[in-house]
């Protein structure tokens, strides 16, 4: 029997119509993902980056080719593949509870009891350290603790593949480093499969076990694919004068502004 | 037009708790200057209102008192419906009811067709703003009927039903479904594609994405709706009232006009106005309670 990675992109195209007028966004992608590794995606704005994780999450159709998950098809979204969203996506009408309780009650109604489904939530809550805060609603605490809830509920989903979509991007530098520590501290305790995108170089090397990176668009392709060869756990400061680290960033660097420097137009 | 009877009073307080204030001892100032703040900050929201009224109050009063004027001054208004106001529950049989009962009647009318367009409306909304189709179909029909003036569904409801009572109430259901199913449909139109992609990645069925997502996250639009909704309920119940008889608050206009009462309809026209304001402040209320935390992002 052939093996096979626990995540395959294989051979995707993805174009979007409007009208008369075809739009190729992607371009014969093909990826593998083993299970428990971290995968970034990195690219510049526009590229498609966000594209192919909505494509992996069943969020969008691909044109071509296909996405498996332990070698079977996946099509439609689901929470196997929990997505942290950008801007963290939190219904503003729960508290914080209760925006974690409404997966764990979709996604273990017959699997867990009453008591194990609470126990289950606080459990994630307590993981990303906001279950102080369960009972606020998202418009009562922070960007970066909201992203933490989002992080939460997307745990506790049990995704085997977690998809991060620019999950830190919209905060600032010290929170995000924050928040970049508990994803590690939390990569490290689960092992998931994770799948993220960034536009932020350190945070790729930082957190990656590959790197992906995006030529530009339109019809991105993958240009290039870079192991990051570093021990976990990683700590931030004494990586930031590891020869290994820097090596790394300045592979990425080239790539992004040497080879495939940002077109305006693109 | 009667507030200043209610307000004048505390206009009147605040001075005189002032003058109070400075007479005390010095020992007790803290506490004393703090109330004079407070009173201060209401006096602030109640002395504008009750000059006004007093003003308006005094120039009807100079314009009406005139020999040969046709309305009543507020003098003689007051004196003409004082039997009305000190007993609004009084029953002779008949239409000779007290106020209370005439109001009472016409709530009642407008419950029935408001919350009857209020479930109607949000349903119809709800599949004009989720589906494409639907809304193609349907969205011009709206536009066109919803112009159509709601006395002017009057006869062909009297028509249809041959009975008053449900005319009046098809009146009212016609008249505030409009606003209710067309701010519905753009509150779903508008529920975030972030939302949606949670849903979607949940896999919540329809009715749980309806009851979970749909509902909360237009609920903003859907009371705009129906606040919109029962503010011309109200307006169109007294007009469909004149025409169709019977106990209302309407055809208690329309019945001391006929019988040369002036005083009558401008002490029913305070009314109305009252009733439309208290019903709008509920509307407003509940819908403050259920969409907290809804609208704040």
């Amino acid at each position: 029997m052939p093996t096979y990675p626990y995540l395959k992109i294989d051979h995707v195209d993805k174009s979007f119509t409007r009208g008369s007028t075809e739009t190729e966004v992607l371009k014969d992608i093909t990826l593998g993902i083993e299970k428990g590794e971290y995968v970034s995606i990195i690219g510049h704005s526009g590229c498609g980056k966000s594209t192919l994780l909505n494509l992996v999450a069943g969020l969008l159709p691909v044109s071509a080719g296909c996405v498996l998950l332990e070698n079977q098809e996946v099509n439609d979204p689901g929470p196997d593949r929990a997505v942290v969203f950008q801007n963290h996506s939190l219904l503003p009408w729960l508290t914080v509870y209760a925006n974690v309780k409404i997966a764990v009650d979709k996604v273990f109604s017959n699997a867990k009891s009453k008591r194990e489904r609470h126990d289950w939530i606080m459990h994630n809550l307590d993981l990303v350290q906001m279950a102080h805060a369960k009972d606020k609603r998202p418009a009562e605490i922070s960007g970066g603790m909201k992203q933490r809830v989002g992080l939460a509920r997307a745990l506790a989903m049990e995704p085997k593949v977690l998809l991060l979509d620019e999950p830190f991007g919209a905060l600032d530098a010290l929170t995000r480093a924050h928040l970049q520590d508990s994803v590690m501290a939390i990569h490290t305790k689960l092992g998931n499969t994770v799948l993220m995108i960034t536009h932020d170089v350190d945070e790729a090397v930082l957190l990656s076990d590959r790197i992906v990176m995006m030529t530009n668009g339109p019809a991105a392709r993958i240009g290039e694919i870079l192991d990051v060869p570093l021990q976990r756990p990683r700590k931030r400061l004494a990586l930031a004068g590891d020869a290994t680290y820097l090596k790394c960033r300045q592979r990425v660097l080239e790539f992004l502004y040497e080879r495939h420097h940002f077109v305006e137009a693109a | 037009m009667n507030m200043p009877l209610v307000k004048t009073e505390p206009a009147t307080v605040t001075p005189a708790a002032t003058a109070m204030v400075l007479a005390l001892p010095p020992k007790r100032r803290a506490l004393a200057t703090r109330t004079a703040m407070v009173l201060g900050k209401v006096a602030e929201r109640v002395v504008p209102p009750v000059v006004v009224i007093a003003v308006a109050l005094l120039i009807w009063e100079l314009l009406c008192r005139r020999a040969g004027s046709t309305l009543p001054p507020p003098s003689r208004v007051l004196s003409d419906t004082w039997e009305l106001i000190i007993d609004p529950f009084f029953d002779r049989g008949g239409l000779d009811k007290g106020l209370f009962w005439h109001l009472s009647a016409s709530l009642q009318r407008v419950a029935f067709g408001y919350v009857l367009a209020s479930f109607v409306g949000v349903a119809l909304g709800t599949l004009v703003g989720q589906s494409t189709w639907a809304m193609r179909g349907l969205d011009p029909i709206f536009q066109v009927l919803r112009t159509v003036p709601p006395l002017a569904w009057l006869p062909l409801s009297l028509a249809a039903f041959r009975n008053s009572e449900p005319s009046a109430i098809f009146v009212i259901f016609i008249t505030a479904i409009w606003p209710i199913i067309i701010n519905t449909a753009v509150g779903i139109r508008n529920i975030p594609q972030d939302y949606r992609n949670v849903a979607k990645v949940l896999r919540l069925n329809q009715f749980e994405f309806f009851y979970k997502i749909m509902v909360p996250a237009a609920a903003p639009y859907i009371f705009t709706g129906l606040r919109i909704g029962i503010g011309l309920s109200w307006l169109a119940i007294v007009a469909a009232e004149m025409l169709i008889g019977g106990v209302g608050i309407g055809f208690f206009i329309w019945d001391a006009w006929n019988s040369s009462h002036i005083s009558e309809i401008i002490l029913a026209l305070i009314y109305v106005g009252l009733v439309g304001f208290i019903l709008d402040r509920i509307v407003a209320g509940v819908a403050s309670v259920v969409t907290r935390g809804t609208s704040a992002n």
